[in-house]
């Protein structure tokens, strides 16, 4: 059974329509590349995904069941966790306040609630650690460079146990180094049955780690195959348009 | 201890202890100034530093403090609220009115009785003024600028609406009691100053050990990011913008109190010495920075500033300009501090 399906999925803002009738799959585990030119509606598809946006037509379906996402905290609670594309960072607080923002680790203390500051530091500094990122995990983000920010964003998907993970482009601002750090993950991700949507406009990560990849162009889905069966030169030519479809 | 360590990134150094947290604020920097400022007047005049001068001050700075404090939320959050002298008015107008109200109509089941009632109503009236700031700010979309412009002359309008332009003044069996509660002091310390100690205590916690606090922050320094991250914004911004009101009403029934009335004039412009003691303090206005510390410390400067001047017999209009370049210096050194640092 299919982990999450998009069916139809169609979305409009004013006169422009950024997806049109998308439909498609991810089955558990499955590590699925999302390409396409700017503008193409990637970037709409996953905060469709992620409770942002509602499709003006369409629907999700969630293990089988239809799913209504209203927002980013009830996708969370289902199991989407995502890496926004301009990473969703607040740059007057700390790593691991960022990390832990709307879901803090609370003490109870009467009928008050107080930050387990400690606790939320430790757990900032494992999941650096995790990522072998030199990020610290009490440093304001405002003084970060691009890359540790990128960690920031990525370590916060972690704190829950996600059923799948979006990625709006986790590599566009890091070093080669860093880059195969994520791409490890990714593949630590889908040996732990966790399923990836990654979105890149970097052809060699696509080809390294996924297993399937799905084509965009101006908001329709124009290919969506197995990557054994493609190549690097198809896919450039699907998103240029090079090729119609494939 | 592993979040110091920076393995194989020799050029990335521990951040040393005055370069992060209050230190490194402006707050720190104005209060270092105050000190400097302090010992200046003391040196300089004989009668600063008395016991009577030192009330004086105290009091006198307790008059916008708790208002400021309110104020320094709301500009975290990236907003500002122009409406906090008027609600300052009305408040102390309900407050009032309705314990003249109570006296007339004889109702006082228990001493205390009336004095709660109308305290309840009056700070009633704040939140309720506090709700739609927030409600017209956090789910119309409307800028806190204009929307807290317009309040600011339709509370004060009503201020002057209720008492006919005139004012009404506490009466009753409780009038003791609310002068007591107002002006009154403990242990030789005016009780303004005990509410207002109390109410930054509370709030430094609150921005500080509560997840509340960090989505004030974020909102202020990145509003999406919080929406993105599940933060109910509009809830929070809501929020702030009902405990500024509160804070600012609770101020102006002290102030009643001091005055032994409540004139429908009262705390008027008192908004803008109110915001310039929040900045002078380290609200930054575009939102993200500011704390309980620094709204005291700028409330404090200003004050010590204008006693000073009158100490000195400087003819008293020169305080506005004074306070003024102050604004722009305090600004001015935090620029230059941030160009350094970056
Ligand atoms: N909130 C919005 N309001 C109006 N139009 C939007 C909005 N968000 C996206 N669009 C439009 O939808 C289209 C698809 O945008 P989207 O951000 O999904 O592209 P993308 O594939 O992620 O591009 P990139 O590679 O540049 O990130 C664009 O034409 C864009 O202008
Ligand atoms: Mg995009």
């Amino acid at each position: 059974m299919a982990l999450l399906e998009l069916k139809n999925v169609t979305k409009d803002f004013g006169a422009i329509r950024a997806l049109n009738d998308v439909s498609f799959s991810v089955e558990p585990g499955q590590v699925v590349g999302l390409m396409g030119d700017n503008g193409a509606g990637k970037s709409t598809l996953v905060k469709i995904m992620s409770g942002i946006f509602q499709p003006t037509t369409g629907s999700l379906e969630l293990d089988g069941k239809a799913a209504h996402i209203h927002s980013p905290g009830e996708a969370r609670s289902l199991g989407i966790e995502t890496v926004y594309q301009d990473l969703a960072l607040a740059d007057n607080l700390s790593a691991a306040d960022n990390i832990f923002l709307g879901r803090e680790l609370k003490r109870h203390i009467g009928p008050f609630r107080f930050l387990r500051r400690r606790e939320m530091n430790a757990r900032a500094v494992e999941l650096f650690g995790e990522l072998k990122s030199e990020t610290r995990a009490s440093d304001l983000v405002r003084s970060m460079s691009g890359g540790q920010r990128q960690a920031v964003a990525i370590a916060r998907t972690r704190l829950a146990d996600a059923k799948i993970i979006l990625m709006d482009e986790p590599t566009a601002a890091i070093s080669v180094r860093q880059v195969a750090e994520v791409l490890g993950l990714i593949h630590r991700l889908k040996d732990a049955g966790i399923a990836v949507i990654l979105i890149s406009h970097r052809m060699p990560d696509v080809f390294a780690v996924c297993e399937r990849v799905i084509v965009m162009r101006r908001g329709t889905k124009v290919a969506d195959k197995p990557i054994s069966q493609t190549s690097p030169e198809e896919v450039t030519a699907l998103i240029t348009g090079a090729r119609e479809t494939a | 201890m592993m979040s110091d360590t920076v393995q194989g990134f020799s050029n990335v150094r521990r951040t040393r202890f005055w370069q992060k947290g209050f230190l490194a604020s402006q707050s720190a920097y104005v209060l270092a100034a105050l000190i400097v400022l302090i010992i200046i007047m003391a040196l300089a005049s004989p009668n600063f530093l008395t016991g009577g001068n030192i009330g004086n001050i105290v009091r006198n700075f307790s008059f916008i403090a708790i208002a400021a404090l309110g104020m320094t939320l709301v500009i975290i959050t990236g907003g500002i609220d122009l409406s906090v002298g008027s609600t300052m008015a009305l408040t102390a107008t309900v407050t009032s009115l309705t314990m003249v109200g109570l006296n007339g109509a004889g109702f006082h089941p228990f001493p205390g009785s009336a004095l709660i009632i109308s305290l309840a109503a009056g700070l009633g009236t704040a939140g309720l003024i506090g709700f739609l700031n927030g409600f017209a700010i956090a789910k119309l979309k409307l800028s806190p600028f204009v929307t807290t412009l317009g309040t600011l002359s339709i509370v004060r309008g009503l201020a002057y609406v209720t008492t006919y332009g005139r004012g009404t003044a506490p009466a009753g069996p409780d009038k003791e009691l609310f002068l007591a509660l107002t002006s009154g002091q403990i242990a030789g310390i005016p009780v303004g100053f005990v509410y207002l100690i109390a109410i930054a205590l509370i709030m430094w916690t609150a921005l500080n050990h509560t997840a509340w606090g960090r989505h004030v922050y974020a909102i202020g320094g990145n509003e999406s990011a919080g929406r993105l991250t599940g933060v109910n914004v509009d809830r929070v911004k809501i929020q702030v913008y009902m405990l500024s009101a509160l804070a600012a009403g609770f101020n102006g029934i002290i102030i009643s109190g001091w005055l032994g009335s409540a004139p429908a004039n009262l705390a008027t412009a008192y908004e803008l010495t109110i915001i310039a003691a929040a900045v002078i303090g380290g609200a930054n206005l575009a939102g993200g920075v500011g704390g309980a510390a620094g709204a005291i410390i700028g409330c404090i400067l200003i004050e010590v500033i204008r006693n000073g001047l009158v100490l000195a017999r400087v003819d008293p209009y020169w305080q506005q300009t004074l306070v003024g370049c102050i604004i722009v210096a305090a600004v001015l050194v935090d620029r230059f501090r941030s160009l350094r640092n970056t």
